[in-house]
């Protein structure tokens, strides 16, 4: 009973945190999104980028200048990979191959963070630094444009259709955000044990006469950003499971309160944008009912611990780490696969098989609760538009959301979003377990095979990056499939979203009448997790059934 | 940069939209390159600078001498205390299994990746528990689960007081030591849960060999 208890202990100290932070984050994060002003290290900046961050753009243009800049991201981190044996601090490590780079640069633009290779061993501290570190930062500041983007065309009412400015929005989520919130988070890690250096790996003779690598590296500044932009790229294979990314049980704890930080704190910036708290308080309700049942599953799994091997054992304790043992990676595992993290504290490939499907189940949600920075409340907020169209369907009226009127053009844009991330994931699976190329990858056949090669696409579709990591990824084939999927994956529902907020923004609101849904309701909420387990249900049964559903019946 | 499309107009041509494309794109890059300059040079080297000045010895890696002192450079160094080692003779407390490289090998951190369902961990959690029945002279039951399966990252520099325990009295028949000091020596390394309730009791490895280390010289 004492291990539940501190189980509870545990999640409840994360709990306490989240619900203290996320008021004073939100507010914040609505004063930034909202600021008419620059600072004066901005208005610099903006000088030598030479863009016009005041100019208020269409959702056109805003989508131009996000693929711009997605493109140019992608460029430079390809170059870099591509030459990274040739820059200093590359600790003797080769340049990426066309295949690999192009992987590793879409997935960490994508705020994916998928990774094919092993931090130590593949790759050099500029690269880390200057090229996939930017990227966790800047990543997630686009995520955080686009949702403020889209709370933006609620708030407006019959303007031509101006969304803000993507510079600005972007320039402003890096500096006024994430940065600072980074740099203390970074000296937080530094004092408890992660690494922070320049120095290269090293022999050293151990205690007991043996050879063993010191390693070095600028780790903590990494780790800090990608936990807070939801990005999840380890510096190391082991990722937070290594003891120079993760050293204690506390820095766990900040680390998953991290990830779940600003998640958790956007829905009150929401409320704000909009003009009603309320509103943002029933998507923290939906998302925190989600991620409360997610971490209590994996909990359940892990230290109950079902299954050949860890009923062999005497616990699930393979692919975890002694001083987080299971609770602790349990909480982790759901937070990081429900938040499109995908940093793991353990080895997802050795979760029971209950265990390993509530993970997998919380990236087929669509990576909503809370999910990542931004895509988790703009993914809610599609969905939202979906139960209030469902509603309006039962009692026969026009559907509306916050005062816009949802119109067959709207939901057009809504239904293809919805399709968007099944698709990928699905027609990727299946390309994959139908060619050599594809099935050659799995470290285990049958089910957990299966769930390896699904896994992988959902974590890619669904920009999480955490993997079954037995899946040898690695290969052209792979990479180059599963670059593709983390790029449609991210972008496209981007753009529907961008092209939704527009609309939305040039339509007029209409007033409320004694016809229309409140969506701020207890009622409204379990419509709204009620649909998100539907349209997930429905769609990905089959593929459930064949991998970890097979696997907890055997 | 930011020319506007207005929603009325019909249709640009497709030259005019590459156009566009295109120095959106130069604007990105210039973007990203101040932003690199920032966030890729600025502040890890400002976290780099701080870090050194205060907390030098967790930013080296927390690195010990021989005689169990902090030390920052890695020539006085025997290991990290946050990076399990491979310890194999009879006289030292073992870590865990590890998937990493050999064992324990630093450049290629790794868990095994083994599904709950699979033989071949299966046949190895067997193996490792007659292994350990039979060096620690306990019963098949009294094997904990950490000394059975391997770690996330196969550095853990931790094992569960349970598997300290049952490797004390070998320890203490190889070292000529009693098995109360040698309990002692694991008593005290022992830590609890931070605050009670975050993660799991644990014994760091490297610290008790290090006790034992500094006991017998």
């Amino acid at each position: 009973m004492s291990a539940t208890w501190t189980a509870i202990g545990q999640v409840g100290i994360v709990v306490l945190v989240l619900a203290a932070a996320h008021r004073p984050l939100g507010d914040y994060l609505f004063r930034t999104m909202t600021a008419t002003t620059h600072l004066a290290v901005e208005r610099a900046g903006y000088r030598i980028m030479r863009v016009d961050p005041d100019a208020e753009q269409r959702w056109s243009t805003y989508l131009l200048s996000l693929l711009g800049f997605s493109l140019a991201s992608v460029l430079v981190l390809f170059g870099l990979g591509r030459l990274q044996a040739a820059l200093p601090l590359s600790l003797g490590t080769e340049s990426l191959d066309p295949a690999g780079a192009w992987n590793t640069a879409v997935s960490f633009v994508t705020n994916t963070n998928w990774q094919w290779y092993s931090g130590e061993a593949a790759a050099g501290h500029l690269f880390q630094m200057a090229g996939l570190a930017v990227q966790n930062f800047v990543s997630a500041a686009v995520g955080l444009a686009v949702v403020a983007a889209l709370a933006r065309g609620f708030a407006r009412s019959g303007t031509d259709g101006r969304i803000g400015n993507f510079w600005a929005d972007l320039v402003r989520g890096t500096v006024r955000v994430l940065l600072p919130l980074a740099f203390v988070a970074a000296l937080a890690l530094v004092a408890a044990g992660v690494i922070q250096n320049l120095g290269a790996h090293s022999q050293i003779t151990t205690l007991a006469g043996g050879t063993q690598a010191v390693l070095g590296g600028p780790v903590a500044s990494q780790e800090a950003i990608k936990e807070l932009g939801t990005n999840g790229g380890g510096f190391f294979n082991a990722n937070s499971a290594h003891p120079f990314e993760n050293p204690t049980p506390w820095t766990n704890a900040l680390e998953v309160v991290l990830l779940l930080l600003i998640p958790f704190s956007l829905p009150r910036m929401f409320g704000r944008m909009v003009g009603d708290r309320r509103q943002g308080w029933a998507i923290l309700a939906a998302m925190s009912t989600l991620w409360v049942a997610a971490v209590g599953l994996l909990t359940w799994a892990e230290m109950a611990g079902p299954g050949l091997v860890p009923v062999a054992a005497g616990g699930a304790m393979e692919g975890k780490e002694v001083r987080f043992g299971e609770a602790a990676s349990a909480l982790f595992a759901a937070s990081t696969t429900m938040t499109s993290t995908g940093a793991v504290n353990s080895m997802h490939d050795s979760l029971t098989a209950q265990g390993g499907g509530v993970a997998l189940v919380g990236m087929l949600l669509g990576e909503v609760s809370p999910g990542g920075v931004g895509s988790g409340l703009y993914g809610m907020v599609v969905l939202i538009v979906v139960a209030v169209f469902l509603a309006g369907l039962m009692v026969g009226r026009t559907p509306e959301y916050l005062g816009k009127k949802i119109g067959r053009e709207e939901i057009t844009l809504v239904a293809l979003y919805v399709l968007t991330m099944p698709a990928v994931v699905l027609i990727g699976s299946a390309v994959a377990v139908s060619v050599p190329a594809g099935l050659e990858g799995q470290l285990q056949g049958g089910p957990h095979g299966l769930s390896e090669i699904v896994y992988a696409f959902a974590s890619a579709g669904n920009n999480n990056g955490s993997a079954f990591a037995g899946l040898t990824a690695g290969t052209p084939f792979y990479n180059t499939l599963l670059g593709l999927a983390m790029l449609v994956g991210r972008f496209v529902p981007i753009a529907l979203v961008l092209a939704l907020a527009g609309r939305l923004a040039s339509s007029r609101k209409v007033p409320e009448s004694a016809g229309t849904l409140p969506t701020h309701t207890p009622l409204f909420v379990g419509l709204l997790v009620t649909v998100t387990l539907v349209v997930v249900g429905l769609t990905f049964v089959p593929v459930l059934s064949l991998g970890p559903v097979v696997e907890s019946l055997s | 940069m930011t020319a506007t499309r207005p929603r009325s107009r019909p249709r640009y041509s497709a030259g005019s939209d590459t156009v566009a494309f295109v120095r959106q794109t130069w604007a990105g890059l210039r973007v990203l390159l101040v932003l690199t300059v920032v966030l890729g040079f600025a502040y890890p080297l400002a976290v780099t600078g701080i870090a050194q000045i205060a907390f030098p010895w967790q930013a080296h890696g927390s690195l010990v001498s021989s005689t169990g002192e902090r030390v920052t450079s890695r020539d006085d160094a025997v290991g990290s205390l946050l990076i399990g080692q491979r310890f194999d003779g009879p006289q030292w407390f073992h870590p865990r299994p590890s998937a990493a490289g050999d064992g324990y090998d630093t450049l290629a951190s790794a868990g095994s990746n083994l599904g709950p369902l699979n033989e071949s961990l299966l046949a190895a959690v067997a193996e490792r528990r007659s292994a350990v029945v039979e060096q620690e002279g306990i019963d098949q039951a009294d094997v904990p689960v950490d000394a059975l399966t391997a770690s996330a990252s196969g550095l853990d520099p931790d094992i569960s007081p349970e598997y300290a325990r049952v490797q004390v009295a070998r320890v203490a028949r190889e070292r000529g030591l009693s098995t109360d000091d040698v309990r002692a020596l694991v008593d005290d390394a022992t830590i609890g849960r931070d605050l009670g309730v975050l993660g799991e009791p644990r014994v760091n490895v490297l610290r008790l060999n290090l006790a034992l280390h500094t006991m017998g010289s």
